[in-house]
């Protein structure tokens, strides 16, 4: 039942909050409430883990639609337990960095972002793959009006864009399932959109190809990966913060939760086959990522675009085929998930002071507001993948298993540190240091900012220092069937 | 005693911490008691953890401290464990004590600065993150301080933050640095999947006896961990960063110099020093790089008009010498030199803040002249700084370090004539360029009156340091002169001993003779080109342009790697995947206007539509079946 009310609280939430519209300070509590709340009801499923005996730690089976084999079915391992924690933390964060920056429209805001929140929950927890398609849509549409409403500069152009993209590729995601769907009728003689059922359907290799193509289409743009990425960078930097810090924290996290959970367990052929493509889009994403990040001039662009960068990692140690690799892609997916969404905090803190985002209006900004400065200094080293700080350990340990299986990827991905050395530099080097030129004097971080800060600045250096209890929820409540599958396509 | 060795790191770490998070809260004499209190306990703790290591030597051979796990994958378990033996106790002296006394200057230098506990936090976590990096026993702890290093090292250089041109040294530190760290990184997953472990014992010892000498994969290993200890230490061909990296305050070179950073690459080598005599051909390069290193930037430093200028290619000379030494394979040879080295040329450096805070930040030498009658302790300071950096014989430190390298250089496995005459030719340089800063800065006539004196604070550390610069040598003396190699004996325990390969018609006795000579010849150019009673105009001429810019090295980098990815960074503004999107999108809208165009409400437009429609159904049931 808690797997149920983790889905049902942001969404009473929303509608409490979209009630009372005429109050916006009641809405603001109520969404904090509701994410608190569930926040809570997560760190207490994580402590009273069982020993895992059975492959869900917790488990939620109704039936729905018997005719198609449609079953209102959550389930909670150790993956989806860590991105749930990730997804509460953030959307803390996120109502509290909306706290004085959204005015308008207060309650209709705070019910699209608790929305998003059960969507994205949903997404992680269902194991019923219509089910899994309705939260995937579910996340879509809020978001939509999220950044067309909220939004800045180019909005409706940036919503419309993220919209199509999204839709798109979720419509051939959808035909792959009925696809499935259909296969398992004609296989078993019923329809069953049954997870743990469709892993065991017989797949001939062309069609098992062809259908992981369409869950990649969705899974790569949401990632994203190269060359699927171009939404991104409209999407984030038109968003309000709020909306930048699930895009970038969550919804990507999404993509890369996905070709964890379904292609590789499901097409498990396949994704031995086209992992050197996929390990070659990663490097090209980092890459290209950090090299486009560094030519911005936008300081949530810039930032929007290290994703590209930072996910690239996530995609070579998903098909690089060994637990080193994948564990690595894990943490690198809740790391990235607290740093950036930590600067595009601060962006937007920033961009609330400056009413600009341009970098070429920024500069010395230490001598009129130093903590915000420094805790900026701490976020971009993070985001660079300096020792100590959670990023570090993700891309490691990616590059230690991706080395394994092929050298060439890896020493390119690793020259990606040098090309994230170069934003890291110009995002310090162009708003921190330097002259303080345009006279900005600007006050420093506010108590509830530090109320954002500093919890994130204590995650990534958990991560960073002691990241064992992360890598034992995925390994060990989680063992399989992910790392059956990367096994498989190791022996071969 | 054993026991408080983590105590060593673990101290300036947590004054960091209080420092970064409360020191502009606290009033400055707390912050100043802070920040070098804890580094003075660390020193402390280091001299009882050592003197009890040398009165009961472990039994291994050294101490291992287990502190936890860092993560475990499968094979893969770095551990957060600190390694504790001759070698590092080596390090962990010199870079506690030459840092507490750094750090004591720097309550005095630094009283003015509005930054001055962020000052403090970036130093001691400087400290921290160098001890971190050499007491610990796998390389991705290692790894962890080797880039903790190079950000401490970024903010230092930066901390004036407000001059744009201080920014610009700290970015290329830290991205010339980061270059070499990335080959390091690389030769870390070579390693780790190689040998299945990071731990520096086991892997040498893993490594002995998987991979033949010479093999691919040990050159690749050493070539890759060459890669970073070339990005740390300055030298070719990454060693731009540092003659630009005096924007930093005066303390921060010293400390950059002398105690962390550049000599991390020294230690790294000589601490895998199995993966580099596994490779004989990449130990030769690092023989030829500090050969080159060292007689390039000794020529840069003659033709500099920068004060600190001078002092930063000299240690990138002298680091030059001690990359030889390891090339040479005379490991504790380089160590030897580390040490004096650190003495001595934290004590220039120090000397050359109370000179510079004295000039009201003036650093050309040529607008100097005449202070040694001003700055009494300052002039004695650089005389026995610069005498123990030039070699004088028998009396300095460095002579006895130096010797020993010239005469490896030599005798040693890897030496042979040419290494043993660049090495005399880099002392006569160093003794060259020494004095000529000597002459300039303290001889001549007065040029500037010195409103400020410097106080205790200042006094005491370069006093000590001036000690430790005459006697320190005196830890390993040569045999033939009726000494003891005792710091050698010490550090053979743990490193490959030195070797006398080839003993012909130069002996340790001609060496020495020789290095002696060097030094007087140095002395003697200085003093006739520079001495009190010439006229002192900077002169113009081709060559020293060239020695000026550093070779020319800048100039070459800015148009191979800067310029092309500036040119890169700006052609591409736009993304050329979302011109590709955009180009389809316009399609789709031009193709929806084109054919909004036919719904123009003109009946016989419409019924002409149909009947040409009809026209070509029929044609295609006509023909086509």
């Amino acid at each position: 039942m808690v797997l149920l009310w983790l889905v049902l609280v942001p969404l009473i939430g929303g509608i409490l909050s979209l009630l009372s519209d005429r109050r916006p300070q009641a809405c603001r509590w109520i969404a904090m409430a509701a994410t608190c709340i569930d926040l809570l009801l997560t760190v207490a499923l994580w402590i009273g883990a069982p020993v895992r005996q059975s492959r869900w730690l917790y488990e939620l089976d109704y039936n729905w639609i018997p005719q198609f084999g449609i079953r209102f079915h959550l389930a909670m391992d150790g993956l989806s337990l860590a991105l749930v924690l990730l997804t509460f933390f953030l959307g803390l964060m996120a109502v509290l960095a909306s706290w004085t920056e959204i005015q308008e429209r207060v309650g209709f805001f705070h019910f699209n972002l608790l929305w998003i929140l059960a969507g994205i929950i949903g997404v992680f927890l269902a194991v019923d793959l219509f089910l899994f398609y309705l939260f995937w849509e579910l996340m879509l549409v809020p978001m939509y009006f999220l950044i067309g409403i909220w939004g800045h500069g180019r909005k409706i152009y940036a919503a419309i864009k993220f919209f199509i993209f999204t839709q798109l590729s979720g419509l051939l995601m959808l035909a792959a399932i009925v696809t499935l769907a259909i296969i398992h009728q004609q296989s078993r003689g019923a329809y069953s959109f049954d997870y743990e059922s469709l892993l065991n359907t017989p797949l001939s290799q062309g069609t098992a190809r062809l259908l992981m193509l369409g869950f990649f289409a969705a899974f790569a743009v949401k990632l994203p990966a190269f060359p699927f990425h171009t939404w991104l960078p409209d999407a984030h930097s038109e968003a309000p913060t709020a909306g930048s810090v699930i895009l970038a924290g969550l919804l990507l996290k999404t993509g890369a939760y996905g070709f964890i959970r379904f292609v590789l367990p499901l097409f498990p052929g396949p994704a031995y086959e086209f992992a050197p493509l996929m390990m070659t889009l990663g490097v090209i994403g980092v890459l290209y990522g950090a090299f486009m990040a560094t030519a911005q001039h936008d300081l949530k662009r810039l930032v929007a675009y290290t994703s590209v960068s930072h996910m690239g990692f996530v995609l070579i140690g998903v098909f690089a085929g060994n637990q080193t690799a994948l564990t690595g892609a894990f943490l690198q997916m809740i790391s990235h998930g607290i740093s950036t969404g930590a600067l595009f905090i601060l962006a937007g803190a920033l961009q609330q002071r400056m009413h600009t985002r341009e970098i070429g209006q920024m500069g010395g900004l230490w001598s009129t507001m130093p903590a915000l400065s420094g805790a900026g200094m701490f976020f971009v080293m993070a985001s660079v993948g300096l020792p100590a700080l959670g990023d570090f350990v993700g891309e490691f340990l990616v590059l230690l298993g991706a080395y394994r299986a092929h050298v060439g990827v890896t020493v390119l991905a690793t020259l990606g540190i040098i090309a994230a050395t170069l934003y890291g530099l110009k995002i310090t080097r162009q708003v921190f240091q330097g002259p303080n030129r345009h006279n900005w004097r600007l006050p420093d971080l506010a108590a509830r900012e530090w109320v954002i800060v500093a919890p994130m600045m204590l995650g990534l250096l958990w991560l960073g220092l002691h990241p064992q209890p992360f890598i034992n929820m995925f390994q060990q409540l989680s063992e399989r069937p992910q790392s059956v599958a990367a096994l498989q396509i190791e022996r071969r | 005693m054993q026991s408080l060795l983590w105590l060593i790191p673990a101290l300036p770490f947590a004054s960091a911490a209080v420092l970064a998070l409360f020191g502009s809260r606290l009033p400055r004499r707390i912050n100043s008691v802070l920040g070098t209190a804890f580094v003075g306990l660390s020193a402390l703790a280091a001299i009882l953890v050592a003197a009890a290591f040398l009165v009961s030597p472990p039994a291994g051979g050294a101490w291992v401290q287990r502190l936890g796990s860092w993560m475990e994958i499968g094979d893969f378990r770095p551990e957060v464990a600190l390694y504790f033996d001759p070698v590092a106790l080596v390090m962990v002296l010199v870079v506690t004590f030459v840092g507490f006394l750094i750090h004591l200057y720097s309550v005095e230098y630094m009283r003015g600065d509005e930054g001055f506990s962020r000052f403090f936090a970036y130093m001691n976590l400087f400290v921290a993150a160098m001890l971190t990096l050499v007491l610990a026993n796998n390389l991705l702890l290692l790894y962890l301080g080797w880039e903790g290093v190079g950000l401490c090292s970024f903010l230092l250089i930066g901390f004036w933050y407000k001059d744009p041109s201080n920014v610009r040294a700290a970015n290329k530190a830290f991205l010339v640095t980061r270059v070499g760290d990335t080959a390091m990184a690389i030769g870390l997953f070579l390693i780790a999947t190689q040998l299945h472990t990071l731990d520096i014992q086991e892997l040498m010892r893993r490594a002995t006896a998987q991979w033949p000498v010479g093999s691919g994969i040990a050159i690749a290993a050493a070539a890759l961990l060459l890669g970073g200890a070339v990005g740390k230490s300055a030298q070719l061909p990454l060693q731009t960063w540092l003659p630009d990296a005096m924007a930093g305050p005066t303390p921060t070179s010293a400390l950059i110099h002398a105690a962390t950073m550049v000599t991390a690459g020294v230690y790294l080598i000589a601490r895998t020093n199995a993966l580099f005599i596994l490779a004989p051909p990449v130990q030769f390069v690092v023989a030829l790089i500090g050969a080159a290193t060292m007689l390039l930037s000794a020529f840069s430093a003659i033709a500099q008009r920068d004060l600190k200028r001078v002092l930063a290619y000299s240690t990138m000379s002298q680091i030059g010498y001690m990359f030889l030494a390891l090339g040479l394979g005379a490991w504790s040879a380089a160590i030897f030199h580390f040490m004096t080295h650190a003495f001595f040329k934290a004590l220039l450096f120090l000397a050359a803040g109370v000179v510079i805070q004295a000039m009201h930040h003036e650093q050309d030498m040529f607008r100097m002249g005449g202070l040694r009658f001003e700055l009494p302790l300052a002039f004695w300071s650089f005389v026995i700084g610069g005498s123990a950096l030039a070699g004088l014989p028998l009396i300095t430190a460095g002579f006895f370090s130096k010797d020993l390298i010239l005469w490896q250089a030599w005798a040693g496995p890897n030496g042979n004539g040419w290494f043993w005459i660049l090495g005399l030719l880099g002392a006569a340089l160093t003794s060259f360029y020494t004095f000529r800063l000597i002459l300039l800065v303290f001889y001549g006539p007065e040029k500037l009156e010195v409103p400020h004196k410097p106080g205790a604070l200042i006094a005491i550390p370069l006093i000590t340091l001036c000690v430790l610069s005459l006697i320190g040598g005196y830890a390993d003396t040569p045999p033939d002169f009726g000494g003891v190699p005792a710091l050698s004996n010490f550090l053979n325990q743990v490193l490959p001993p030195l070797k006398e390969v080839h003993i012909g018609p130069v002996t340790e006795v001609i060496t020495a003779l020789c290095a002696s000579a060097a030094f007087a010849i140095g002395f003697g150019f200085a003093y006739f080109i520079y001495g009190p009673w010439r006229v002192r105009t900077p002169r113009e001429d081709p060559l020293l342009r060239l020695w000026y810019s550093g070779w020319g090295v800048d100039w070459l980098y800015d148009r191979l790697f800067v310029a092309p990815v500036h040119f890169i960074l700006h052609a591409s503004k736009s993304d050329f995947v979302d011109d590709i999107f955009s180009w389809v999108a316009n399609l789709a809208d031009r193709t929806s206007t084109l054919l909004r165009r036919s719904e123009n409400g003109r009946v016989r437009w419409y019924a002409t539509g149909i009947a040409a429609g009809f026209v070509v159904l029929f044609a295609i049931v006509l023909f086509v079946r």
